[in-house]
């Protein structure tokens, strides 16, 4: 049996940062491993120690730079990683879920896996349909925001709980083979042991274009195009206490107090 | 242009978002001096079309079939009434059903899909506002498109009111059963637990800004000179360092106290969505740009790990 995760490096911004056009500069920035995918290579991993035989592919599409958290991956007990890049993706400017399940279904095709998981959001541009969207573009069945899951291969479903809003969670049946987009939660993500950094290493982590996989820059082809950047207008009249922390403390417990806070 | 907005109900209950995309709905159709219509799916139709009726819908088209969510049945039934009625844009909410449902759909009408929009433009050309970057920026997309999909975020329209005079219109969906392949076999309610933290007057709230597990003993101490409960955003539940019955958001717990201290919460939109209704908001939080800071009515940008033991000072 496959398993393939789909694995993002995201971008999070600094206390303080500029906005530079339609970008934020690079030193504002700093990069890791998607919150989410961690959660989905998890459960990869657990798959693969319960059963025989079971490998657990990553595949990024990112650039050179992603290599360090595609690693973070191996290291947590990924087989292998696949990262799809080229010239062409690194000047298409905006990937938007479509275009990335374009891409990924290509790797699918190659990889030919039994189950895909994927994160339910990237923590940077916060899509939250990478997975359906591929679901839907190779014809599996598929099921969103999954915080538990219990996978009959014999039976051929996979037996899911979706975290729906207000502390209610629906329990579902889903045909395999499926793409599942997992929540955080789920389970509880190891640390990369040393061992694990270590065999991180030597894994392969191969890199293919988009003609390695039989497409052509039209593949890119967006109709969405970024045409502004800039920090929201803050709608809050917060009143901020400046000082030391003993000064502001003490602001905040004098207020708090007349709130009736603390006098029982 | 005809706009097609998607109702969303649970458990017999239509969800207070369905009148939001009305309402979103309603402003993008009288943006090109269209038409709007609304599809419900499942469930007793024929009360949530009365009930969604409202000011400035034309047309409801009911779609009776099952009683719950089924994504596989959304997503053929919009693909049939799609070309069925022939509509420029279709607005799903951005709720974890709407995200279940609404990237299949845009996949197989080969048509663009905006997700979590908080602005919609829809004139000339249709301009999308979303956030990035945990709500710390926002940017706008153009759609280069005639036809296009977005969800929209829940609570940044207001929900549609009045009594409307649309046409029901019972939809023939013509669903192929053998094409379902995930069946919703039932619904958990979780947590329980002794403490009700939608009771609590004085809520002392912890995100990940606390670091560590050992941390949360300064929180702990806080909460108690102030004789208030400890409750928290979600990666602290996630990490098992308080239980699932403490977290506050969108699929945690709805509260309302009197004060709410968030302690190194950046305010993500799952999160405010539980505790915007609070009287007063405090955050103490050491990134001036913090989200929580825009729903905050007072506020300390600090290391939470100077603040917070001083403020317990004060109140022993
Ligand atoms: C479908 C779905 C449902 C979700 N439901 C919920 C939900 O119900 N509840 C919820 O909370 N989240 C929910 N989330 C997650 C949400 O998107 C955020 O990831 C989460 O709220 C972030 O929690 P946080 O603010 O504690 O952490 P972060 O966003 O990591 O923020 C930590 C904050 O601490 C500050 N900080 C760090 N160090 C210090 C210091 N020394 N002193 C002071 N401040 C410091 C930082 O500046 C930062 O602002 C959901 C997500 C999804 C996709
Ligand atoms: N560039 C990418 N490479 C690989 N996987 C991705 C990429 N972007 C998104 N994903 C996957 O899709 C999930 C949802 O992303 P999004 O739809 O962008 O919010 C992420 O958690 C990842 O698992």
């Amino acid at each position: 049996m496959k398993v393939l995760v789909t694995v993002k490096e995201v971008a999070a911004v600094d206390d303080e940062f500029e906005i530079d056009g339609l970008a934020i500069d690079d030193r504002y920035l700093s990069y890791d491993l998607n919150e989410w995918d961690e959660y989905a290579i998890e459960a990869a991993v657990q798959i693969s120690e319960a059963r025989e035989d079971v490998e657990v592919v990553t595949v990024t599409v990112g650039g050179p730079d992603t290599e360090e958290t595609i690693r973070q991956a191996l290291a947590k007990g990924a087989d292998r990683a696949v990262r799809v890049w080229d010239d062409a993706i690194a000047s298409a400017g905006l990937l938007d879920p479509a275009t990335k399940a374009t891409v990924l279904s290509a790797v699918v095709e190659e990889e030919d896996p039994d189950l895909i998981l994927t994160g339910v959001q990237a923590a940077d541009d916060g899509f939250g349909a990478t997975g359906v969207t591929l679901a839907s573009a190779i014809g599996w069945e598929w099921a969103a925001v999954v915080n538990s899951l219990d996978l009959d291969t014999e039976a051929g479903v996979a037996s899911v709980h979706r975290e729906l809003e207000g502390g209610v969670e629906e329990t579902t049946e889903v045909d395999l083979p499926a793409v599942l987009t997992i929540q955080t939660g789920i389970n509880d993500p190891r640390y990369a042991s040393l061992r694990g950094i270590r065999q991180a290493q030597s894994k392969e982590l191969a890199v293919q274009s988009l003609s390695d996989l039989g497409l052509d820059a039209g593949a890119l082809d967006s109709p969405m195009e970024q045409t502004s950047l800039y920090e929201p207008e803050t709608e809050g009249e917060a009143t901020v206490y400046e000082g030391s922390a003993e000064e502001t403390a003490g602001e905040l417990a004098a207020l708090l107090r007349e709130k009736g806070v603390g006098e029982a | 242009m005809t706009v097609l907005a998607v109702a969303e109900h649970r458990r017999g209950d239509l969800r207070p978002v369905s009148y939001e995309v009305v309402t979103a709905g309603r402003e993008a159709a009288d943006a090109t001096g269209g038409d709007l219509h609304l599809a419900v799916i499942g469930g007793d139709v024929e009360s949530f079309a009365e009930d969604l009726n409202r000011e400035g819908v034309d047309a409801i088209h009911t779609v009776a079939v099952g009683e719950e969510f089924d994504h596989g049945v959304y997503a053929q039934a919009l693909t049939q009434l799609w070309a069925d009625v022939e509509p420029s844009l279709l607005l799903a909410p951005n709720t974890v059903n709407g995200l279940d449902y609404a990237p299949a759909v845009a996949e197989r009408l080969d048509i663009p899909l905006v997700t979590d929009a908080v602005g919609v433009d829809a004139g000339e050309e249709l301009v999308v506002t979303r956030e990035l970057y945990g709500s710390k920026v926002e940017t706008t997309l153009a759609v280069d498109a005639d036809r296009a999909a977005v969800t929209v975020r829940p609570s940044e329209w207001a929900a549609a009111e009045g009594h409307g005079d649309a046409t029901i219109e019972p939809f023939d969906a013509d669903i192929d059963e053998s094409a379902l392949g995930a069946r919703v076999t039932g619904f958990q309610e979780v947590g329980g637990g002794d403490v009700d933290i939608g009771e609590a007057d004085v809520l002392v709230s912890v995100g990940r800004g606390i670091e560590e597990e050992d941390n949360l003993d300064i929180i702990q101490a806080l909460a108690d000179a102030l004789d208030a409960t400890v409750s928290a955003s979600r990666p602290i539940v996630d990490n098992g360092w308080l239980p699932k019955d403490r977290q506050v958001g969108q699929s945690g717990k709805v509260v309302t106290p009197d004060v709410y201290i968030a302690i190194g919460i950046s305010g993500a939109v799952q999160h405010v969505a539980g505790m915007k209704g609070a009287d007063t908001i405090v955050a103490i939080n050491n990134d001036p740009n913090a989200p929580i800071f825009d729903i905050a009515d007072y506020g300390i940008v600090d290391d939470l790990f100077d603040v917070v033991p001083a403020l317990t000072a004060e109140f022993q």
